[in-house]
C-alpha cells in the first residue's frame, strides 16, 4: 500500500543512520512526555520495518524511564483492503507482549506512513486483539498523499513527495545500514 | 500454488514449506479472545461430503469460519444424491449458487481431479480425501506435527523435514493417508518406510519414493516419527491377514515397542484409533502420541491452504476452462 521497491540507482538518502537514531531519541523522549512517564506503554511494530523500529523505540525507552517495556509486532496482511487485489501474500508474526494489550496505551510503530491504509488495518488487526486505553502511532518518515482520515502522534521526519515518487527505508537489521532514501518511480 | 489442492504430489517444495509457514502463524489465532479472521469475507465454501467423516469436515468448517468464510455443509445423506443425481449435476447446482471454494470428500479415487477439471464449476477444488487416493491436507498437517516437534515452532520456519526418518506402519494398500504422506514427505526432504503385512502393501509400491519393511522392529530404533494407520475394515472384502491378534501382535505398537524408538520419536495417528489393534491406550496416552495435536494442528494448515486458495485476486496457475462435450 504504501512501499515500492526502488531498484533504480539514482535514489538519493534524505535520513543517514545517525540521523535515524537522533529521530528515534527525540520521539521516545516525545512518547514519554505525553503519555506522562510512560508506565503504560505497549509499542506494537508492523512488520516487516516497524518491528525493527519498535524495537530501537523500547530500547531508548528502556535507557530513559528505567523501566522495560513491553514490545511487539503486529502483522496486518489478512485485514488488508487490497488483499483481493493481489495474489496471497506470506504472513508475518503477530507477536504480542505477555500482559496483552487491554487498558493500556499502545503506540503502533511503522516506517512510512502513505495512504494510511495500512494503519487502517492495523487497528482492525488490534480491535480483534484486546481493548487498549488508547491507540497512537509512531512513524520514522511521514510522505503526506493520505487516503484516509488518519494522523500519525509522533513523526520522525515530514516528506513532502509527489506520487512519482518513491520513499524506501533501510534498516541495519533487515538490509545492512540505516538510510531512508527518496527515488523517482520507473516509467512504465 | 496451484488454484486447486488435489493431490499432495502436486507441492513442490517451497509451496509445501510456504503453507507450513502460513499454519504457523494461522495457529497462533487460536490463541487469541478473538479467533477470527476478516480474510475471506464474502466468500462461500461448501464442503461436499459424499462419504462419512466427522474429523475433517469439522476441521474444515472450523478452519473457514474463522476465516470468516460462508459455509454451506452438503453431506450425501439426505440430499439429492441418494435420489441418483450425479456428481455433474450437483456440482452444476452448486456453480449456479455461485460458490467460490468446493471441499470434497469422495468414496471414489479420482474424483476431485474430475470435478477440478471438467469445467463443470470454477470454483476452487479442495481434496478431502478421495478413495485410496489422496488426502493432502492430512499430510501437510502430519508434516506441520513433524516439524513443530521434531524442529521447533519458531527454528522450523522456512524448514523442510531433510533427513528426518518417519515410518508408516499399517494398512498401506488402502491408505490415501500413506500416499499422499509418502509423496509430501518426499518433497520435504524424509526418508520414508513403510512397514505392513505383505497383503496390504500396494502393487506398484517400488515406484513410490520410500523404502518397504515387513518388520517393524528393526525399524523403530531409526525412526524419528512413527505414523501408525488404522486398518480400514469398511474397506477389506478379503482376508488380508489370519487374525487380528496376529497383526496386533507384529504390526501393532505397544509400549514395549515405544521404547525402542530414540528419545525424540513422536508417535502419529491420523485417526480414528481403534486402541488394541493398532495401537495400545498406554502408548495412545502417553507423552508422544501427537493424536490431539494433529487435531489442532489440522485447522491451521486447513485455514493456511483456504488462505493461499482464496485470499487473493487470482490464482497463481492459470486456469483455462474445458467444456465436456
Amino acid at each position: 500500500m504504501d512501499k515500492q521497491d526502488t531498484q533504480h540507482s539514482d535514489a538519493r538518502p534524505v535520513l543517514e543512520g545517525p540521523d535515524i537514531a537522533r529521530v528515534l531519541t527525540r520521539i521516545a523522549h516525545e512518547i514519554v512526555e505525553r503519555a506522562k512517564g510512560a508506565d503504560d506503554v505497549v509499542l506494537l511494530g508492523i512488520p516487516t520495518r516497524g518491528v525493527f523500529l519498535a524495537q530501537r523505540l523500547a530500547a531508548k525507552l528502556e535507557q530513559i524511564t528505567d523501566r522495560k517495556i513491553p514490545v511487539g509486532s503486529l502483522d496486518i496482511t489478512m485485514y488488508r483492503d487490497d488483499l483481493r487485489m493481489q495474489p496471497p501474500r506470506a504472513l508475518a508474526r503477530t507477536e504480542i507482549p505477555g500482559d496483552g494489550v487491554d487498558g493500556r496505551l499502545v503506540v503502533l510503530v511503522d516506517d512510512v506512513l502513505f495512504s494510511g491504509r495500512t494503519i487502517r488495518a492495523a487497528l482492525d488487526a488490534l480491535g480483534d486483539i484486546g481493548r487498549p486505553r488508547a491507540v497512537q502511532l509512531a512513524v520514522l518518515v511521514d510522505r503526506g498523499h493520505r487516503e484516509l482520515p488518519i494522523r500519525a502522534d509522533y513523526v520522525g521526519k515530514n516528506l513532502p513527495t509527489s506520487l512519482r515518487e518513491t520513499v524506501k527505508v533501510q534498516l541495519a537489521e533487515e538490509d545492512g545500514r540505516d538510510t531512508v532514501l527518496l527515488g523517482v518511480k520507473p516509467t512504465q | 500454488m496451484q488454484r486447486h489442492l488435489i493431490s499432495a504430489a502436486d507441492l513442490t517444495r517451497d509451496d509445501a514449506v510456504l503453507i507450513l509457514d502460513t499454519a504457523e502463524e494461522m495457529a497462533r489465532v487460536a490463541d487469541r479472545p478473538i479467533k477470527k479472521l476478516p480474510t475471506l469475507r464474502g466468500r462461500t465454501v461448501v464442503n461436499l461430503f459424499f462419504e462419512d467423516s466427522t474429523r475433517t469436515r469439522i476441521s474444515f468448517e472450523a478452519a473457514e469460519k474463522r476465516l470468516s468464510a460462508d459455509v454451506i455443509n452438503f453431506s450425501a445423506k439426505g440430499s439429492s444424491v441418494s435420489k441418483g443425481e450425479s456428481l455433474k449435476d450437483t456440482a452444476q447446482t452448486l456453480e449456479a449458487m455461485g460458490v467460490d471454494a468446493v471441499v470434497i470428500r469422495h468414496g471414489a479415487s479420482g474424483a476431485p481431479y474430475r470435478l477440478a477439471n471438467s469445467g463443470w464449476i470454477d470454483a476452487a477444488v479442495i481434496n478431502a480425501g478421495d478413495g485410496t487416493h489422496q488426502h493432502p491436507t492430512q499430510a501437510l498437517l502430519d508434516a506441520f506435527t513433524m516439524r513443530r516437534r521434531l524442529v521447533g515452532r519458531d527454528a522450523g520456519i522456512g524448514q523442510d523435514l531433510a533427513g528426518r526418518r518417519i515410518t508408516i506402519v499399517g494398512d498401506v494398500l488402502h491408505s490415501r493417508v500413506a500416499r499422499s504422506n509418502v509423496d509430501l514427505l518426499h518433497t520435504l526432504g524424509a526418508e520414508v518406510t513403510l512397514v505392513a503385512p505383505p497383503t496390504l502393501v500396494p502393487v506398484g509400491v517400488e515406484t513410490w519414493p520410500c523404502e518397504v519393511s515387513y518388520d517393524l522392529d528393526s525399524t523403530l530404533p531409526k525412526t524419528d516419527a512413527v505414523m501408525m494407520l488404522r486398518v480400514q475394515r469398511e474397506r477389506m472384502n478379503a482376508a488380508f491377514f489370519p487374525t487380528e491378534r496376529e497383526y496386533s501382535r507384529r504390526y501393532g505398537l505397544d509400549g514395549d515397542r515405544m521404547a525402542k524408538m530414540p528419545e525424540h520419536a513422536i508417535v502419529m495417528h491420523p485417526g480414528p484409533m481403534v486402541r488394541g489393534m493398532e495401537i495400545t491406550a498406554e502408548v495412545a496416552d502417553s507423552e508422544r502420541c501427537t493424536v490431539v495435536e494433529q487435531v489442532a494442528n489440522g485447522v491451521s494448515i486447513r485455514m493456511a491452504v483456504l488462505y493461499l486458495l482464496l485470499g487473493g485476486n487470482e490464482p497463481a496457475v492459470a486456469h483455462t476452462r474445458t467444456e465436456e462435450k
